[in-house]
């Protein structure tokens, strides 16, 4: 039976058939409205309520994902301020070790130099030149009254006044001879003045480097405080802080892929005498994977080295080897990475006699080949290749300390884009839960517009059963009244 | 644990076992040089052909130049053949003895009375087959007019699956100056017998071209 034969069945009118439907579907409708209904709103509380408890548990999981986050930056910007303080007590046992430690010389030094000014500051004191004991006795002699006439007072005097002279003249040098070394000896104390000043000055400085180093300490440990507290300003900083270090360090490390691509060429076609230029591994030519190879284990040693270096802190099984264990370690991977270097350097000369090989057999092929042109300066690339060769495996080695940093702060990048996008989620999923409340809704408003004809005659019917019914006791109240 | 372990290795192994067998990348290139009548005046052009190839041709590739005269499927007609070292200073050192060696050859050619064409075709399918490389290229360097000797029988059906066959320096004769298409019957003629072997044809009378031919 087709459509249109189901469609004529009551008449062979078309108009006709669609009233008959049209009534028929609107009573069913009708009839069927309260089911309708209940099942409308049990579609759609369903999916509101699943959106709902969705957008909930994603609400959730953001929150406990933030929780965790910001316990993993306290943790990270613990672990890093402790490493920090560590590191300023580190330095000032070097300077107590140093510096302080040769005090007790020092002060026995300025002791010592004390002694001795103080020394020949006594030697240097001034002593008054003694009074002759005669002198008692030429005044005595002095006033004898004489006369003119007698010539032997006048000679005594004479040759007491001679005497007198050459006492004073000798007196007067024997003075002046001890001041002069008077004068010596403390022209003798002002080197010992000076460098008990300069080692007073060496105190003051190292003092003062002590003193800074402290207020470092101090600012350290506030820091350190605000994180242990968990403060905003704390958790600001130290998410700022990862987003730079990742990208600086992304930055860094995209610079190091430069360099190992350029590495990688360097050595790749000298690799083909080694392992062969035709054999595939996976669909890869076996010489590339094996450059490849080398390149990581230049990483990988570059690791062990800079963790057994303690620069970085990848591997707690080497941080915590024993001193002389790790120190071994520093030498084993030195040395392979220095082996490395040297085969690249290797390779890199081997490179260019290869390329010149070839440029000599191209130039004996194809007669409009460029030749072996500028042979005698070729020992600048050569020697610029191995040079290159040589260094780079070197220059892999740091970027140990880039990666320590990505992926530290990864983590945190990490967190925070998997809490955005929970968030997202969880308003994608609110959006749709107030959708599905607002279309069941709508599909209900629908319904009845469809069949807003028997709607419009039951409201009048019940309308006018309720005034008949309203009617009816209010007019026996009034004549009961009456 | 240890079990699992042991179990997924295994499996690992197992898988590796059974893949698919790694690509062949190899390239085989097999080069028919017709010496009869006054052909062999244009063996200067095979000449550079022959080396452009060598110089294009990489580490483990296999290469072989043979002549195509009365009899040619028979391994007495390779003038020279080589499969390439892994080793690139190798490889160069073979390229280099590839090239004295047909240098020589063109210096003391003789023209042939026949040209066994098919012969040589044949001798070429037998030699890469067994060199069992990855690409296979003949290139054919002739006129393609085939004059074979009397009881020499070479109505052979071809079988040359995935055989890239290249006809180069197919110059014009004068009859076919005369009657183009009796040029045309002739380049349509080996079209066929090598589709109908499931190979690919081709002609490459421009030998800038031939670049594509050898990379490709």
């Amino acid at each position: 039976m087709s459509f249109s034969e189901i469609y004529l069945l009551w008449s062979e009118s078309a108009a006709i058939s669609a009233v008959i439907w049209s009534v028929m579907i609107v009573a069913l409708a009708y009839l069927a409205r309260e089911p309708m209904h209940k099942m409308f709103d049990a579609v759609f509380s369903l999916a509101r309520g699943a959106f709902e408890q969705a957008s909930e548990s994603l609400r959730h999981a953001e929150t406990k994902l933030a929780q965790r986050n910001t316990e993993v930056l306290i943790a990270a910007g613990c672990e890093a301020s402790e490493h920090e303080i560590e590191r300023e007590f580190e330095r000032i046992n070097q300077i107590v070790e140093k510096d302080l430690a040769e005090y007790p010389t020092l002060h026995r030094k300025i002791s010592d130099v004390v002694t001795r000014i103080d020394e020949d500051y006594k030697e240097s004191s001034e002593v008054p030149p003694e009074v002759p004991g005669w002198s008692k006795a030429v005044d005595a002699v002095a006033k004898i009254s004489t006369t003119k006439s007698d010539p032997m007072v006048g000679q005594i005097l004479e040759s007491i006044h001679d005497s007198m002279n050459k006492n004073h003249e000798k007196t007067l040098e024997t003075y002046r001879t001890a001041s002069r070394e008077r004068h010596m000896l403390l022209k003798k104390m002002l080197p010992a003045w000076r460098e008990m000043d300069g080692d007073l000055k060496q105190v003051d400085q190292h003092l003062n480097a002590l003193m800074e180093r402290s207020r470092v300490v101090d600012r350290q440990m506030e820091n350190y405080e605000k994180i242990i507290k968990e403060t905003d300003t704390a958790k600001k900083t130290l998410s700022s802080s990862s987003l730079t270090q990742f990208f600086v360090a992304g930055f860094v490390l995209a610079i190091a892929i430069g360099g190992a691509m350029i590495n990688f060429n360097l050595i790749a076609r000298p690799m083909q005498e080694m392992v062969g230029g035709s054999s595939m591994m996976m669909g890869y030519k076996v010489a590339n994977i094996a450059a490849l190879v080398i390149i990581l284990v230049e990483v990988a040693m570059g690791l062990f080295l800079m963790e057994s270096l303690r620069i970085t802190r990848l591997f707690p099984v080497i941080a915590s080897m024993k001193d002389s264990m790790r120190i071994n370690m520093i030498w084993i991977t030195f040395g392979i990475l220095l082996t490395l270097a040297s085969v690249e350097a290797g390779l890199a000369y081997m490179r260019e006699v290869l390329a010149q090989d070839d440029a000599a057999l191209r130039a004996s092929l194809l007669s409009n080949a460029m030749g072996a042109a500028g042979l005698s300066d070729r020992w600048i690339t050569t020697a610029a290749q191995m040079g290159m060769g040589f260094i780079l495996p070197f220059a892999l080695v740091f970027v140990a300390i880039p990666l320590e940093s990505f992926i530290h702060a990864s983590r945190t990048v990490l967190g925070i884009a998997a809490t955005a996008a929970l968030r997202a989620l969880a308003f994608v999923f609110t959006m749709l839960a107030n959708t599905a409340g607002y279309a069941g809704r709508m599909f209900t408003s629908s319904y009845d517009l469809i069949i807003f004809i028997p709607l419009w005659v039951e409201s009048m019917f019940k309308q006018h059963k309720q005034e008949k019914k309203s009617f009816s006791p209010l007019q026996t109240q009034t004549l009961k009244e009456v | 644990m240890k079990h699992m372990i042991r179990i997924i290795v295994a499996s690992a192994l197992i898988a590796g076992c059974t893949s698919e067998e790694a690509p062949n990348h190899t390239k085989g290139v097999y080069m028919l040089l017709d010496t009869s009548g006054t052909y062999t005046e244009e063996l200067i052009k095979a000449q550079n052909i022959i080396n452009y190839t060598l110089a294009k041709l990489n580490p483990g590739d296999t290469f072989a130049v043979a002549r195509v005269d009365t009899a040619s499927f028979s391994e007495k007609d390779l003038i020279a053949k080589a499969t390439f070292d892994d080793r690139p200073s190798a490889a160069n050192r073979q390229k280099r003895q590839f090239k004295e060696k047909v240098d020589t050859f063109v210096k003391e050619v003789k023209p042939s009375a026949y040209t066994d064409i098919t012969g040589g075709i044949l001798q070429g399918v037998e030699f890469l087959n067994e060199a069992d490389v990855g690409k296979k290229t003949i290139l054919i360097f002739s006129d393609l007019k085939e004059e074979l000797k009397k009881g020499y029988i070479r109505d052979i059906a071809l079988q040359m699956p995935g055989y890239n066959v290249v006809a180069l320096n197919v110059t014009k004769l004068r009859s076919d100056n005369v009657d183009p298409r009796e040029y045309m019957d002739r380049l349509q003629m080996w079209e066929q017998r090598v589709e109908a072997g499931e190979g690919h044809w081709r002609v490459v009378n421009d030998m800038e071209r031939l670049e594509a031919v050898i990379i490709d």
